[in-house]
């Protein structure tokens, strides 16, 4: 049996979905004149920047929406199932900082981090995508969100959940996936992407997000939606009343998104936070933003949707027993709730920062996460009698052939960085361990090049963005790889 | 008698009570108490009080907007009594907030703003996604003193940049202050770009902005809370 974590009755679920059908109708949802005429097409009232959306036309909407599909790897090979209960872990998006690894304080993130916490995310399986993790402040900001994908797929070869900062960079990036992926139907065809697009609570979506759902339905690449209430600041208080608006601005952005294109994938996501209301931070990490996480995923799930949400990110600003404290809590009750992607490991300092040991140490979480999901499974004809046959009251399991023929089915074990007594350990601290670990990871990444004409066609393209902004020799540095130090420019 | 009024009124700022902060201030009128007096020696020691607070993390955000509230209330009384004595409503200064073009990002800025209006500063708020030219034009139509732009993005940033360029094109780069801040803002990119400061949270904001008005009129305003940082 796999375990399961459930925050919400079928009761509370229809209550939601009956407020959240309220909502999108009355006060309606603000959008952006962008999508104005494609919602009035169907009869939705836009006044004033605002549709009112009724309940009827939300529900064909959400029943085009596709219950399933999967992002693929490099090689064509499906790598990321959204839908049903497949759990996937990617590492956390666009931070603003890194944790130095010699000096563990907070800087601003350069290109050769990136490159090393893609090496690391690489090899890890407790990864299935990669994410565009950071912003490199060595590059010009004109670049920067290209850029972070610009790297991945050079050093990668797994599905990535990236994002556009912009109505505009939204095409450079689709024109950069579509190089490397050999066109823009193959790219349809296997999406190598997802990007995620964020309504501003509450209720709103932007020109840049509106722009970004109806330009990605009608490229074919998956969407998801990363609806963030802020309890108590940009949305209700109330976790339920939270639960409403996000529900709500999902299903509002899936009417604009299906609209676009009826059947284009997209998902049910969710970076919800409490506000806390002594510092108006946005904890990630508090149980009540995983409350909120959870709750989101439950009612996607009851409408058979494909699910996302943000957790395994902790909030003190360096690693401490807190960040790891609440990352690790998170990442179980998100796997428990059989959430689709689970972005967020790595961070810390409320989304603001990186850190490529913590990576490492929230991938023994997840590791952990993913074992509970398998469950307690009866092995065999008897549970337990038929060893005790064996053995009776003397109890030498050790010498059993069930023992070592299942241990390694019910045992999980751990990375170096969790300390299991092993005489190497040598009782060094936790973020020692995580050091030694990411040196360990780095040397084992090796990198697989594309094809040939496919990488000149890469560099080619960084060249010719770059020198939109008065860049030279942008694709020289993805020459001078794997381990290349300093500043590109 | 009076002293007892003032620390009534102060309590009803402290309680975030808007009607008592009303009644206290008709009251204070009708015993022909000065508007001036009730303001300095009743509310905005109140204000401070729960300034101070907050900025210790002993106030919560909701009872801080309570207070605000109650010192508009109070005000709603008071302003007409100064105005038929042909005064003006003391003000810390007036200040345009806004986020970059581009941006989307507001809470923090939201945040920012209430805590200055708090704090007696006349804030204008232009909400978010706003052009250099924007903020210029409004800080030329209301004489501000300062212009608060505020960033989230890294991609964002530069447009604070854009921002001053705009008031040096309006010819009002010298009457005005310029603050910056928001998450990925740095005191060195603020000294890069030409901003006469950064703050790294509302309450620093705050008392940049009181050293900025000092810079420009000389102190006026009571000392400092948190550490915002005059580039
Ligand atoms: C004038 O003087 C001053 C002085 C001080 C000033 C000041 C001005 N302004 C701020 N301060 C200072 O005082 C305030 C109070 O103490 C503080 O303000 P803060 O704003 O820092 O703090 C607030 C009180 C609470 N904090 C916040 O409100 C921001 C929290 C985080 C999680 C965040 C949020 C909430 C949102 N986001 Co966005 N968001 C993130 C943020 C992560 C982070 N830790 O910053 C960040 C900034 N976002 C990011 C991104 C990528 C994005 N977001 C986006 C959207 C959103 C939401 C709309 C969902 C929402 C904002 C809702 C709203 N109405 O404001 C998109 C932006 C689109 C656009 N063009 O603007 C999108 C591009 C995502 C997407 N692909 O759609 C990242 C930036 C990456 C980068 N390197 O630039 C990010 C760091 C999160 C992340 N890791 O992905 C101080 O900075």
């Amino acid at each position: 049996m796999r375990p399961k974590f459930e925050m919400l009755d079928n009761a509370l679920i229809e209550r939601i979905l009956a407020e959240a059908f309220q909502l999108i109708k009355d006060p309606g949802v603000r959008v952006a004149p962008y999508v104005e005429d494609l919602l009035r097409g169907v009869g939705i009232p836009v006044k004033d920047g605002v549709a009112h959306i009724p309940e009827p036309l939300a529900r064909t909407a959400l029943q085009s929406v596709p219950r399933e599909f999967f992002l693929y790897d490099r090689n064509g090979r499906p790598a990321v199932h959204y839908g049903g209960n497949h759990v996937h872990f990617d590492p956390g998006s666009s931070c603003l900082n890194i944790l130095d690894p010699q000096t563990q304080q907070p800087r601003p993130a350069m290109t050769p981090d990136l490159v090393r916490l893609i090496h690391v995310a690489e090899v890890l399986p407790q990864f299935a995508a990669q994410s565009t993790a950071m912003v490199c402040n060595d590059v010009p900001p004109e670049i920067g969100d290209w850029y972070r994908l610009l790297l991945v797929l050079w050093y990668s070869e797994k599905p990535v959940v990236t994002g556009a900062f912009s109505a505009y960079s939204l095409h450079t990036l689709i024109d950069l996936l579509a190089i490397e992926s050999g066109g823009r139907e193959a790219l349809r065809r296997n999406p190598r992407a997802i990007f995620d697009v964020c309504p501003s609570p509450p209720l709103n979506w932007s020109e840049f997000a509106s722009q970004n759902l109806v330009d990605l339905a009608r490229a074919g690449i998956p969407a998801e939606i990363v609806s963030m209430p802020l309890a108590g600041a940009t949305a209700p208080v109330t976790l339920a009343g939270s639960v409403v608006q996000h529900a709500a601005e999902c299903i509002s952005g899936i009417v604009i998104h299906q609209l676009a294109q009826p059947g284009a994938p997209i998902v049910w996501g969710a970076a919800p936070a409490i506000f806390d209301m002594r510092s108006g931070k946005t904890p990630m990490g508090a149980i009540e933003t995983a409350m909120l996480d959870v709750a989101c995923a439950e009612v996607g799930k009851y409408l058979g949707l494909p699910t996302h949400a943000y957790m395994v990110a902790g909030d003190g600003r360096v690693i401490d027993a807190q960040v790891e404290m609440e990352s690790g809590m998170s990442a179980v009750l998100g796997a428990l709730a059989g959430i689709n992607m689970i972005s967020g490991a790595g961070m810390l300092d409320f989304l603001a920062c990186h850190s490529i040991e913590k990576l490492v140490i929230d991938a023994e979480a997840i590791a952990s996460a993913q074992r509970l999901l398998q469950g307690i499974e009866p092995r065999g004809a008897s549970l337990a009698t038929a060893m005790f046959t064996q053995t009776g009251l003397a109890g030498d399991f050790l010498k059993l052939k069930e023992t070592r023929a299942l241990f390694r089915q019910e045992q999980h074990f751990p990375s170096s960085v969790i300390d299991r007594g092993l005489p190497q350990m040598n009782g060094g601290g936790i973020l020692d361990r995580a050091n030694q670990r990411v040196e360990e990871l780095l040397s084992a990444y090796k990198r697989r090049p594309l094809p040939p004409d496919r990488e000149e066609e890469i560099i080619a393209f960084a060249e010719r963005e770059g020198q939109k902004f008065g860049l030279k020799r942008v694709g020289e540095i993805l020459s001078r790889v794997p381990d290349f130090e300093g500043a590109p420019f | 008698m009076p002293d007892d009024i003032f620390s009534l009124m102060r309590d009803s700022i402290i309680a975030g009570a808007p009607d008592t902060a009303t009644y206290l201030a008709r009251k204070a009128i009708a015993a022909g108490t000065a508007p001036l007096d009730a303001i300095n020696n009743g509310y905005v020691p109140g204000m401070h009080d729960v300034g101070e607070q907050f900025a210790r993390g002993q106030m919560f955000l909701p009872d801080m907007m309570a207070s605000a509230e109650a010192m508009r209330a109070a005000m709603a009384v008071l302003d007409p009594e100064l105005k038929k004595l042909g005064a003006d409503r003391p003000t810390s200064g007036v200040v345009v907030l806004g986020t970059t073009k581009g941006d989307i990002h507001e809470i923090g800025k939201i945040l920012v703003g209430t805590l200055l209006t708090a704090h007696g500063f006349q804030v204008h708020d232009l909400g978010a996604d706003i052009s250099g030219e924007k903020f210029a034009a409004k800080a030329q139509e209301l004489s501000a003193d300062i212009v608060g732009v505020s960033a989230l993005l890294t991609t964002t940033m530069r447009n604070q940049k854009t921002v001053i360029e705009a008031l040096e094109r309006s010819g009002i780069r010298a009457q005005v202050k310029v603050m910056v801040g928001g998450a990925p803002v740095t005191r060195r990119w603020a000294e890069e770009i030409g901003a006469d400061g950064y703050a790294k949270d509302a309450m620093s904001a705050v008392a940049l902005a009181r050293e900025l008005m000092n810079q420009k009129t000389g102190p006026r305003t009571p000392e400092p809370i948190g550490s915002g940082k005059v580039v």
